[in-house]
């Protein structure tokens, strides 16, 4: 464990029976990132996430929490970190207001101090108008704002979200998104448990594929996407058919495969990156114009497809089920 | 000082949330009333003043048994269901603080429930001679006690409904095995090694000895049977929740 590593997974086993939700898996999360365990449903997300928090008994394996072992001191982590779960389960009978201090209570939070904070986090949340309506009659979106809120009255050092923005509205989606890159700002460390790609992409700074209990792979997305095409491809789009100057290019350019697309396009793929302005000027001098030339690139959904083997159809699905969330 | 304002506010939480909700109050002050009407009653119909005093401690102890084992069960049972007890649970406070705030919520509840009895029998006949502050000690104690069978049953149960069906499957023999309405030594001989399994039987005993001057066992006897059934009763509990909770 170095410095900057503040949460470290070693060979992390959970088995309920015969079932191993969570299969010998190692990963580390440094400070002041945004760490991603992505997969789809049943995957083994949360009850990572619930081992790592002292809800769950590891079958096997360690959970480091700056240096903390959190099966042997499961209340010391827990006074450094942060817990959104994935419902929203705060006391529908106590208003917005009341359920944060009380939440800030049970972090022994002085009554002027929990006070301030809950004030100061329905601001952030947007939140004040509904500070005194109960809990249970705020909307999905509201009460998924407020749980979070609640999770962080605390000012945790660590924060972990599971599945924070399913089945909510697109706005309190965003301002979920939003929040999460401003805690990463102020040194915020966040573990988020996510199926939608997209999000993952949007927020994370390294994401780790859960697939049946098992990480599939992790790293930056940019290291994820690399993984599966090693390489740069130019797609340039011209005037005219290229077909009669792909022969050409392609002896010209020799570090880069040229092929044929439709459209009036074709591409240049190659290990090393492209330099684009001696191809363009010597097109130009053949007498073709480039109306466009962009960096191919796979999204993450095709580097998941691709290294998991599920379709993003699943996930697609598994949004519906959620709600809009996007 | 982290736990105790812990402890406080998740006292302070059931105590607005659950106990003082008018459906509960209404409970505790309607429950032992008709209890005590009944038993007024039931002698041909006639009102028997008399027996009031006579019939005391097995009110008391039958109010707070009620009081207590349900409403733990059900509170519990309730907020694990919406997930909010994992709140709890992930507060940084010993779990052993957590529950002993809910216990306190329950037993708090159970010792008002006992009083109602106490105040109507105050109004219609002499208490005189009642040693009140030991009254309050034994209703604590019988308090605790079934706070804790409440709790054991709250662990075991998923369901609301289950809790509530587990809590009458000791209550109502409680209420004829441990010498509230009927004396343990009145009970066929066979019967009588399981009252005295039974913690309410000590505290009933103990009701006897402070409100009617007359007991069975030994107060000393009583008062140490039940502080140890409480410690037992506390310690299986944690070890249940440390199981069962924590997966």
């Amino acid at each position: 464990m170095n410095d900057q590593e503040v949460v470290v997974v070693k060979n992390l086993t959970k088995r309920y029976g015969n079932l191993t939700a969570v299969d010998n898996i190692s990963f580390s999360i440094r400070r002041g990132e945004i760490f991603g365990l992505l997969g789809p449903n049943g995957a083994g997300k949360t009850t990572t996430i619930n081992m790592m928090i002292g809800l769950a008994r590891p079958t096997a394996g360690t959970v480091l929490i700056k240096g903390i072992d959190v099966v042997k001191s499961p209340k010391q982590v827990q006074a450094i970190i942060g817990i959104v779960p994935d419902e929203s389960n705060l006391y529908g009978e106590m208003d917005g207001f009341e359920n944060l201090c009380f939440c800030g209570a049970l972090y022994g939070m002085s009554k002027a101090a929990r006070e301030r904070r809950a004030r100061e986090l329905l601001e952030q949340f947007h939140l004040a108008k509904a500070g005194k309506r109960p809990f249970r009659a705020y909307s999905k979106g509201m009460k998924r704002r407020l749980t979070i809120a609640a999770g962080i009255i605390h000012q945790p050092e660590i924060l972990f979200l599971d599945e924070p923005t399913t089945g909510i509205d697109v706005e309190s989606a965003r301002q979920i998104r939003q929040l999460l890159l401003d805690l990463k700002e102020k040194g915020t460390t966040v573990l988020i448990t996510t199926h939608y790609i997209e999000e993952a992409e949007r927020v994370c700074d390294r994401i780790a594929f859960m697939v049946n209990g098992r990480i599939a792979a992790k790293g930056t997305v940019s290291e994820l996407m690399d993984s599966i095409t090693p390489g740069h491809t130019i797609r340039l789009t011209a005037d005219r058919d290229l077909t009669p100057f792909v022969k050409e290019l392609a002896q010209r350019f020799a570090i880069c495969t040229v092929e044929l697309q439709e459209n009036n396009g074709l591409t240049l793929t190659s290990k090393e990156r492209i330099p684009l302005s001696p191809i363009l000027q010597y097109l130009d001098g053949l007498g073709v114009s480039i109306f466009e030339a962009r960096e191919l690139r796979p999204t993450l959904e095709d580097v998941f497809v691709k290294i998991t083997g599920i379709e993003a159809t699943v996930l697609d699905t598994e949004k519906e089920k959620g709600g809009l969330g996007k | 000082m982290r736990t105790w304002i812990a402890f406080w506010n998740i006292l302070m939480k059931d105590v607005r949330n659950y106990y003082l909700k008018p459906p509960n109050i209404s409970w505790g002050i309607i429950f032992p009333l008709s209890w005590t009407l009944m038993q007024m009653l039931r002698s041909y119909g006639d009102v028997n003043f008399a027996e009031i005093r006579r019939l005391l401690p097995g009110l008391i102890s039958m109010s707070v048994l009620f009081g207590t084992t349900s409403m733990l069960a059900v509170t519990i049972t309730f907020e694990r269901r919406g997930r909010s007890f994992e709140r709890l649970l992930l507060a940084p406070i010993p779990i052993s603080a957590m529950v002993a705030a809910k216990l306190s919520g329950a037993v708090i509840f159970g010792m008002f429930n006992a009083f109602v009895p106490a105040i109507l029998a105050a109004l219609l006949v002499d208490l005189a001679g009642v040693k009140w502050g030991a009254v309050l000690g034994a209703v604590f104690l019988i308090a605790l006690n079934s706070t804790l069978l409440g709790l054991m049953i709250a662990v075991s149960a998923r369901e609301v409904f289950e809790a509530q069906t587990f809590s009458n499957f000791f209550r109502f023999p409680m209420l004829f095995l441990c010498g509230l309405f009927i004396p343990v030594t009145s009970l066929p001989v066979y019967l009588r090694p399981v009252s005295f399994l039974l913690p309410l039987t000590y505290g009933t005993d103990l009701l006897n000895r402070w409100i009617l001057g007359n007991s069975m066992l030994p107060s000393e006897l009583c008062i140490l049977v039940l502080v140890g059934y409480a410690a037992g009763l506390f310690v299986i509990c944690q070890y249940n929740i440390q199981r069962k909770w924590i997966l």
